[in-house]
């Protein structure tokens, strides 16, 4: 199982089987989005903030 | 020997959504690649990178970056889901009621004026309650209803002030008595692949805002606006927004060109992301 460190309280999170490259995570500990940049080594962001054009 | 089919998909975030296209594609053996909008560019001398693909299916978070790539795309020949006609139609609130009301399609009333004093005026002579839109935007974000004249001159003024020249384009459509519910029905192609009615106490329904979901038995009426709603967009993937209107019964609200599914899925039983890619393989060989 792959752990990361999240970047805004440095709590240490682990990924669960399945994570992708792209997803957002929510930090069990303070609540922030990561984003996953990278499975291998795993590797968090903090998200980007939702855009006035983001939808569906 | 036929050539292995080659199909991108474009997108910004890895949502459910996406991993389910994404495992659709590898059971399919689909040979696919993942192209994260926030690092793709194009040369417009050099196509030939991008013309590898004999389709891309769009899933942009992104309105600008998944319109902007569709008509590049486009204009090197590449086919996609859905098209940039579509999505410049369908990303665009007064665009979408334009072609509606072009094809008889019903749809709630709604009226447009560019300046503050014009959009008051046109608020006045209809009357309150009325809902202020965004004609970019989703996920229910800064809709308001305006209940009077007061509220209606601070809204105008603060969008005309703080907003982008896009939020002085002043889309005003009739509050809806609704049952607090909407539809929200998944069209594929010209077929009516499955619905749901989205529940809320809030006049906002939309489940990106907290609403919740329930299974839509498809009648003929609502196949029939839908149908309808879709061939006046352009057809293709498309989640169609409808409302049950006091008077005029059915009407659409909104159509969706990048829609979400992650409610609809495991509440049909129905895999719309195998369906999404057969429909991304079927435009794929039509355009061969």
């Amino acid at each position: 199982m792959s752990t990361v460190t999240c970047p805004e309280c440095e709590a240490q999170i682990e990924l669960v089987a399945g994570t992708e490259a792209g997803e957002i995570i929510v930090c069990s500990d303070c609540g922030v989005d990561l984003e996953v940049t990278s499975i291998e080594p795993a590797a968090v962001q903090l998200a980007p903030m939702e855009q006035e054009d983001w939808g569906e | 020997m036929q050539r292995r089919l080659k199909i991108g998909v474009l997108y910004s975030r890895v949502r459910v959504e996406e991993k389910w296209i994404f495992g659709a594609m590898e059971k399919r053996g689909i040979d696919y690649d993942r192209l994260d909008d926030r690092a793709i560019s194009f040369d417009l001398e050099k196509p030939e990178a991008w013309q590898q693909y004999d389709a891309v299916l769009e899933r942009s978070i992104s309105y600008n970056s998944g319109l902007y790539a569709l008509r590049m795309l486009n204009a090197f020949g590449v086919p996609t889901v859905n098209t940039a006609a579509v999505a410049e139609v369908c990303g665009d609130k007064l665009m979408t009621s334009a072609v509606l009301a072009r094809d008889g399609v019903p749809q709630p009333h709604n009226m447009t004026a560019f300046s503050p004093e014009a959009a008051l005026e046109a608020i006045e002579a209809f009357g309150y309650p009325v809902v202020l839109k965004p004609v970019v935007g989703s996920w229910g974000r800064l809709l308001a209803k305006i209940n009077d004249r007061d509220a209606a001159e601070a809204v105008l003024e603060h969008k005309s002030t703080l907003g982008s020249v896009q939020h002085s384009v002043f889309y005003i459509q009739e509050f809806i008595e609704k049952p607090g519910r909407d539809l929200r029905i998944i069209m594929i192609g010209d077929k009516v692949l499955t619905g749901m009615y989205r529940s809320s106490e809030h006049w906002i329904t939309n489940t990106a805002r907290g609403g919740s979901g329930e299974l839509c038995p498809i009648t003929p009426e609502i196949e029939d606006i839908c149908l309808r709603a879709s061939k006046a967009v352009g057809g293709g993937l498309l989640g169609v927004d409808l409302v049950e209107h006091p008077e005029k019964g059915l009407v659409v609200n909104e159509i969706n060109h990048t829609m979400e599914f992650h409610t609809m899925q495991p509440l049909s039983g129905i895999d719309i992301a195998g369906e999404i890619v057969e429909y991304v393989v079927k435009t794929a060989k039509n355009s061969g």
